[in-house]
């Protein structure tokens, strides 16, 4: 076994075993940090496939920034009703059977499929080579982005915004 | 690694979060079980993307991750807003355009 195989299954397991805690956890501020867990070795998964940026990308913007975010909702919110959020689950035999036909229909097709193509050498720096298409052939979207951003951040102080 | 292996991965992930989404009461709860749906997509973008040998995949998942971050900001933020005015944060609750 190589090194890449034994990290791919290591951060699968870790992944997999996160996110079941995210959405089988009884209490909703541990569900936020097991999401963490899950988001950072998601980077992980993106290092075995030689995305060193991405997975950068994804430990500062995910891990840092939405977790931050949806903690500091998770508290304003509480102090809001001044009793801790009910984080229960229903109809959970229904939605696991509907996961598990999806599950198994998605690994049946996959299985079926002939995808066993070998993975390719890499040509050169992948984080060179997305910096120059991001500022090439994709500098409209890319702004567009920007535009997003802002919008969003715009709309998101308005919503929240004291009440007068 | 073989790509089927990463989409499987992808695949478990994505039901994962498909069965948070819907079980979950809460409207955080619900929003990161979308989160976990979300990274799922972004492993089978990057995945592809090497497998091809090209970058084209990798940009468009850096799309997707900043759009996702405003996402949250957003849907966070409506959270909020539909606490201060009904004290409550669960999905059942928010019923005002019910017909």
């Amino acid at each position: 076994m190589t090194l890449e195989v034994v990290a791919f299954w290591a951060f699968a397991v870790v992944l997999i075993g996160s996110a079941l805690a995210v959405v089988l956890g009884k209490n909703l501020f541990h569900s936020v940090l097991w999401l963490a867990l899950a988001l950072v070795s998601t980077a992980g998964v993106f290092l075995t496939l030689d995305a060193e940026f991405l997975a950068a990308v994804q430990v500062l913007l995910y891990a840092g920034g939405v977790i931050t975010v949806v903690v500091f909702a998770i508290v304003v919110t509480e102090r809001l009703v001044g009793e801790k959020l009910s984080h229960t689950s229903r109809r959970v035999v229904v939605s696991g059977a509907v996961s598990a036909a999806l599950l198994a229909l998605i690994v049946r097709a996959i299985s079926r499929s002939p995808l066993q193509l070998p993975k390719p050498a890499l040509t050169g720096d992948m984080t060179r080579e997305i910096g120059t298409s991001l500022l090439t052939r994709f500098v409209l979207p890319f702004e567009l982005l920007a535009i997003l951003l802002v919008v969003g951040l715009l709309a998101a102080s308005y919503f929240a915004r004291p009440e007068e | 690694m073989g790509l089927s292996a990463y989409l499987m991965l992808s695949a478990a992930l994505f039901c994962i979060g498909l069965f948070g989404t819907m079980t979950r009461r809460n409207t955080v709860g619900i929003l990161l079980g979308i989160e976990l749906m979300l990274n799922a997509v972004n492993i089978n973008f990057v995945a592809f993307s090497r497998f091809r040998g090209s970058e084209v995949g990798m940009v468009f998942t850096l799309f997707a991750i900043c759009i996702t971050v405003a996402e949250v900001a957003l849907g966070l933020a409506i959270v909020i807003l539909l606490f201060r005015s009904r004290r409550t944060a669960t999905a059942d609750h928010i019923d005002w355009l019910k017909g």
